[in-house]
């Protein structure tokens, strides 16, 4: 059975008043200083965030070679006319998120105020199909007093106190209400952008057998740290009853690993239709806040990212997930960016006997560089094109004079949202299947990097790869 | 320049990784007292 890509959708989800819960700006709110106070007077309304060049790009109004066309800063510059819905995408506001994350909410974590309701016309069709009756509803003295207790945290919208959040459990820190809180996030973002998957791609929920769950978030309770299940909620809540699952935890990376793992299942025949689903994370809203509070620049990073794609069996249309060409870096290799980059993509295209210019297109981790740049952390996808350029030119498969070239043609600017998974290449698929329905492209290499290091338990990288050709 | 100084060996995983700075900063006579890698995505 050959494993295609049958669908792809990128979604967003403007949260403003929960930057202040991402992991950065929650530490910095607890210093002295007016941090909070400067993040609130630079988040942007959601109509900028809609018309947001690399949003555009994101759910596929915009090719992402056309950013490299506008000027910048692409705040700077809002596209005219832009829609919150794309071709293969879309942007939730956060009034039709907070409804979701009621929807999310089966154990009464969520109080809102009963006199909050969400506004009438921001739902989109996924969006209302996940929304059920309002969840638990607490008067304004019993959230006030959940949230002066400490156990739980405020929830606002624009600004006004508009419910809580708490905790369940006293001790158990995997209980805490702002771990519940990024949890239910992910959930919802990710339910939201399966729902819309199933919507476009015409796929009947019940026909969805295996989910695959790559969101970054490790549920769990004290005594099994993340080894909670996000894929089979995540099914739950958009209404997949035959859907079994599971996560894949990867850092960055396991996007593609959760890719490379359906297809095998779907060409193994152990399942017909699998599905992979990352919701957004929400420790990495305003990550790099206090650059842009510093650089008077809007802070940018007030999305939560969505991504889910269908992959199932040959239907002679959709184009193929060469698990040949799969790449990944085993733990004898070095952990140097050369070695990362060459054990993911030189080695799988020297297998098949191909050269690195006969893929049509790189999607190397795509984050917008407008976000990382001011916060001097670099532009992380030209830094890994000319990585692989370099590559190219050592092998004497390009000359060194043609690597500016190299990266034009297989390159692009990042789109995507820092949300540490999601720009891990993936957002690039719903791209390619249109260019390769559209007969202008034949194959694309998703490669994705992972930080393991971070979990402080080997110094190693790691990444995975693999191949979308027509 | 390294030779007998203490270090603190700041990597970045684009970039050069803390091991590998770590690594050569040893080897040029230093001793590396603090390594790590930052990701700053």
């Amino acid at each position: 059975m050959v494993p295609v890509l049958r669908a792809a959708v990128n979604t967003l989800v403007h949260v403003p008043d929960l930057v202040r819960y991402g992991s950065k700006p929650f530490r910095e709110a607890a210093q002295p200083g007016s941090f909070l106070a400067d993040l609130k007077a630079r988040l942007r309304p959601f109509g900028e965030v809609a018309a947001y060049p690399p949003h555009q790009a994101f759910i596929g109004n915009l090719k992402p070679e056309a950013l490299a066309d506008i000027p910048s800063p692409w705040h700077g510059h809002p596209l005219p006319g832009a829609s919150h819905q794309g071709p293969f995408g879309e942007i939730l506001d956060q009034g039709t998120f907070y409804s979701l994350l009621e929807k999310a909410d089966q154990f009464g974590l969520l109080m809102l105020d009963p006199g909050w309701s969400p506004p009438a016309n921001g739902a989109s069709a996924a969006a209302r199909a996940l929304m059920g009756a309002a969840g638990k509803r607490g008067a304004r003295e019993e959230i006030l007093k959940r949230i002066e207790s400490g156990e739980a945290l405020p929830l606002e919208d624009r600004g006004a106190l508009i419910g809580c959040v708490r905790r369940d459990h006293e001790e158990d820190e995997s209980l805490a209400a702002r771990v519940l809180l990024e949890n239910m996030a992910a959930k919802a973002s990710g339910a939201h952008a399966l729902r819309l998957l199933l919507e476009k791609a015409h796929l009947p929920a019940r026909e969805v057998d295996y989910i695959l769950s790559c969101s970054e978030e490790a549920i769990g309770d004290r005594y099994n740290r993340g080894g909670g299940n996000l894929a089979k909620a995540i099914g739950e809540m958009a209404g997949c009853p035959n859907a079994a699952g599971v996560d894949i935890k990867a850092f960055c990376a396991a996007p593609v690993y959760a890719l490379v793992h359906a297809a095998a299942l779907v060409q193994a025949g152990v399942v017909r239709n699998a599905v992979v689903v990352g919701g957004g994370s929400l420790a990495k809203l305003g990550m790099k806040s206090h650059r842009h509070i510093e650089k008077q620049m809007p802070v940018l990073e007030d999305v939560l990212g969505g991504v889910a794609f269908w992959v199932g069996p040959d239907d002679g249309a959709s184009p193929r997930l060469n698990l040949e060409l799969a790449g990944r870096h085993p733990s004898g290799r070095p952990s140097t960016p050369q070695g990362v980059l060459e054990a993911l993509v030189c080695e799988p295209l020297a297998r098949a006997g191909r050269k690195l210019r006969d893929i049509d297109k790189y999607a190397v981790e795509l984050h917008n560089p407008e976000v990382t740049l001011p916060a001097g952390a670099g532009d992380v996808p030209l830094t890994n094109y000319r990585t692989l350029a370099a590559l190219a030119a050592m092998r004497g498969e390009i000359a060194r004079e043609e690597i500016p070239a190299f990266i034009r043609s297989h390159g692009m600017p990042g789109f995507a949202p820092t949300q540490g998974h999601i720009p891990a290449g993936v957002p690039y698929l719903g791209h390619a299947l249109a260019a390769m329905r559209a007969g202008t492209m034949k194959s694309a290499m998703v490669v994705a990097k992972g930080s393991l290091f971070l979990g402080r338990m080997t110094q190693q990288a790691d990444g995975a790869s693999i191949v979308v050709e027509s | 320049m390294f030779e007998g100084k203490k270090v603190i060996a700041l990597g970045e995983r684009d970039g050069v990784p803390g091991p590998v700075l770590a690594e050569c900063l040893q080897a040029a006579g230093s001793e590396v007292v603090y390594q790590t890698t930052a990701c700053f995505v």
